[in-house]
């Protein structure tokens, strides 16, 4: 209830210009060459000191990247993207592998600080208030910047560190399963991460390890023309659980970004992780100039029994949204959720959804999507949900609301259903409304304003899927949600 | 408190409202009875603020002030409202947070605290006791799933809470159950107070009597034909609108 005066407290205090990440840091950046060649990943393998079998990685994916084509079966269109155009390596020169916060440019505390974000972790510990703790890995271009509480959670065995890091430091964890639920050959954008990644995160939880905290990475692309490719790996070993969230932003620029990234998630016998992303990179003006592409892979691998994952996702962001989180279900009794709130305005287009791949026998998965179009954005849920012959028993159930604010939108659902299985039983409803005059005629009627009335709608609209976020990341989306939908009305 | 002066509305050029005169003083509850389509509900839109509606001729003033000139939340704020008669759904939105939502929203418009969320639960519990409505009703999202009479209840509610100086009742009583138009009649006439005026609109007599109206004016084809006191809907119940429908032929 609280959250709802303060989501329409937020939209009354926001200004005209709505995009509140839009700063710019002025750090000084090393760059790799522009463009892409050979050469180019050699340096990038070089700066993060890797072993030769990781250079080799990188370079096979090349090669195969070049016999790709770029996808286009999305609902999006965008002007062809010059990948030689492209920086695909970023560092703030200072210090390339801060030791501790003491060492990283304060311009990129500041920055972080500017965005609301908790780096220092010693004042969170001093507070007064029992706050509850989150763990941060902060990542700026290309590397990772600070990664706070290492030390408590290595005493409960955790690893969470730049996957840079742990290259070096946990090469046989990291090569055990890196590539083994998005292989190398997966997309054009995967293969293209694949061979110049730069930095992101590692997780690995131990057996039966609970984990003490959130664990959370914040994205920033701060310098021009560059793109950003960060990979994460988490693995959660039996009996373990985690969760954890991402937020991404960017500065505001004329020219488009691009940002591809791959997140792979195992999870082993009675393991459960919880991924949550709460999405607003740059989207780009009202006439649609500049903004982030976001052409993402994400995928979670319940490997073992009985494991869970969880992928609840705010989309406010980003010019282009191209991303599936999907979940392999393999293991026996395993289960996948999918929540999502995607938010289109101006000139967006998104096409995101799911796929849920049922493999084990008794698997179960369950999809709530809310999209919310505005402005003139086209908004797609695209879904695949299957079963394969030898899961008996796998059960889905998929609801897919699209709310429209304006009559310039769209809202568009694309399912995709195929059982190989008899015993298989697949559920999909799906609606699309508009906010009715007579809604909002009802609410300014009672005494809120066209903007507050909007707020009011929306955020009931979303209710299902908001609760399945952190309590405190539910209250940030909500705001995010709504200053998003800036300007929609009236 | 409301003066409406030669009042003409017209929506995709059909016209509803002809001339329409009619004032209503502080303290006292004007009835407004005509047959189906004389233009009842929309003097109710109207003076709401209700989009769609084009205003070609005529005033309303609320207080000496030109209501026309207000969006419809400014409207609210400066005392105006409206009891739907068929109130609208808002999924996924509690009605608890409604209630509080608007409550704060018109008390911020008029440069008054918002209320804390103790106190304003307290002011929830209060009219809620008094109308019958049960906490669980409070939490479940505002009128989903709701029956005729909780919605009702829920607009008679929304009433006491926002203590607005000018009420419309628009077919307050329809599909409603003689108990459920009990609660509700109860729950406005406790509202009766020297400042405050209402005017109810209905079709039938029946709620009347529940609510005892100083005075009643009969509308007819956008105008207010008659005006009288309560002993006019008597007639009216025992007559019908036919007088009414010759004199205009004639």
């Amino acid at each position: 209830m609280p959250a709802v005066q303060e989501t329409i407290d937020q939209v009354r205090l926001i200004d005209v210009d709505q995009y509140k990440y839009g700063f710019e840091t002025e750090v000084e950046m090393e760059k790799s060459p522009k463009g892409l060649s050979e050469d180019v990943i050699r340096f990038i393998s070089a700066k993060k000191g890797e072993p030769e079998w990781m250079l080799q990685w990188r370079l096979d994916a090349y090669k195969r990247w070049l016999t790709m084509k770029e996808p286009n079966w999305a609902r999006v269109s965008y002007d062809k993207i010059d990948y030689n155009d492209i920086y695909y390596y970023a560092a703030p020169k200072k210090n390339q592998a801060p030791k501790s916060l003491d060492e990283v440019d304060p311009e990129i505390l500041r920055t972080y600080e500017k965005l609301g974000i908790p780096l220092r972790e010693q004042e969170i510990l001093a507070g007064v208030e029992p706050q509850r703790r989150v763990a941060v890995d902060a990542v700026f271009d290309s590397v990772s910047v600070a990664t706070t509480f290492k030390e408590e959670l290595a005493k409960a065995g955790v690893i969470f560190m730049p996957i840079s890091e742990a290259i070096r430091e946990y090469p046989d964890l990291v090569r055990q399963y890196m590539g083994t639920v998005v292989p190398v050959t997966d997309n054009f954008f995967a293969t293209l991460n694949s061979a110049v990644f730069t930095d992101g995160s590692f997780v690995y939880i131990p057996p039966g390890v609970r984990c003490p905290m959130e664990l959370s990475t914040y994205f920033r692309i701060n310098e021009k023309n560059t793109g950003q490719f960060e990979r994460t790996l988490i693995i959660a070993d039996k009996g373990s659980y985690v969760s954890y969230l991402e937020g991404c932003t960017a500065p505001k620029r004329d020219e488009n970004q691009l940002h591809a990234a791959v997140v792979e998630l195992i999870a082993l016998d009675d393991a459960e992780i919880k991924y949550s992303t709460v999405q607003n990179w740059y989207p780009g003006d009202a006439q649609g100039k500049g903004g982030i592409y976001n052409f993402v892979t994400k995928r979670g691998d319940c490997r073992g029994k009985n494991s869970v994952i969880t992928w609840t996702q705010v989309e406010t962001g980003s010019a282009i949204t191209w991303k599936y989180p999907s979940c392999i279900l393999r293991g026996d009794n395993s289960r996948g959720e999918f929540y999502s709130i995607a938010v289109s305005n101006g000139m967006q287009q998104v096409d995101s959804g799911t796929k849920m791949i049922h493999l084990g026998k008794n698997t179960k998965s369950r999809i709530i999507s809310k999209g919310i179009a505005a402005g003139k954005s086209e908004n797609t849920y695209r879904g695949l949900v299957s079963a394969h012959r030898k899961a008996t028993g796998a059960r889905n159930f998929t609801n897919c609301d699209s709310l429209l604010i304006g009559n310039q939108c769209g809202a568009h659902t694309v399912p995709y259903i195929e059982s190989k299985n008899a015993s298989a039983v697949f559920e999909h409803e799906a609606t699309t409304s508009k906010i009715s005059d007579d809604q909002m005629f009802y609410c300014r009627q009672r005494g809120l304003s066209a903007e507050e009335a909007t707020a009011l709608i929306v955020n009931g609209f979303v209710k299902d899927v908001l609760q399945h976020l952190p309590m405190e990341f539910a209250v940030e989306a909500q705001k995010l949600i709504s200053i998003s939908l800036e300007g929609s009305v009236g | 408190m409301l003066e409406i002066k030669n009042l003409v509305v017209q929506i995709e050029d059909k016209r509803i409202l002809n001339g329409l005169n009619l004032t209503v003083n502080k303290g006292e509850i004007a009835a407004i009875m005509g047959p189906n389509g004389s233009g009842k509900s929309t003097l109710s839109y109207v003076i709401a603020g209700k989009e769609d509606y084009e205003v070609l001729d005529g005033e309303i003033l609320l207080d000496g002030e030109n209501v026309l000139e207000m969006e419809p939340d400014q409207r609210a704020a400066a005392g105006v409202f409206l009891a739907f008669q068929y109130p609208l759904e808002i999924p996924g939105v509690a009605s608890m947070t409604f209630l509080k939502a608007t409550l704060n929203a018109q008390r911020k418009a008029r440069g008054e605290v918002e209320l804390t969320t103790p106190d304003f639960i307290k002011r929830v519990n209060a009219v809620a006791t008094q109308l019958e409505i049960p906490k669980d009703m409070l939490k479940r999202a505002l009128n989903v799933g709701f029956s005729g009479g909780e919605k009702k209840r829920m607009e008679i509610l929304q009433m006491a809470l926002l203590q607005p100086s000018f009420c419309i009742l628009d077919e307050t009583d329809s599909g409603l159950d003689i108990d459920a138009l009990r609660v509700v009649s109860e729950g406005v006439n406790a509202l009766r107070s020297p400042d405050r005026a209402f005017l109810v609109i209905t079709h039938y007599q029946r709620l009347l009597n529940y609510i005892v109206p100083d005075t009643v004016h009969v509308m007819h084809s956008g105008r207010i034909v008659k005006s009288g006191g309560k002993d006019l809907a008597l007639e009216l119940e025992a007559n019908g609108y036919a007088d009414y429908r010759d004199s205009e032929a004639a």
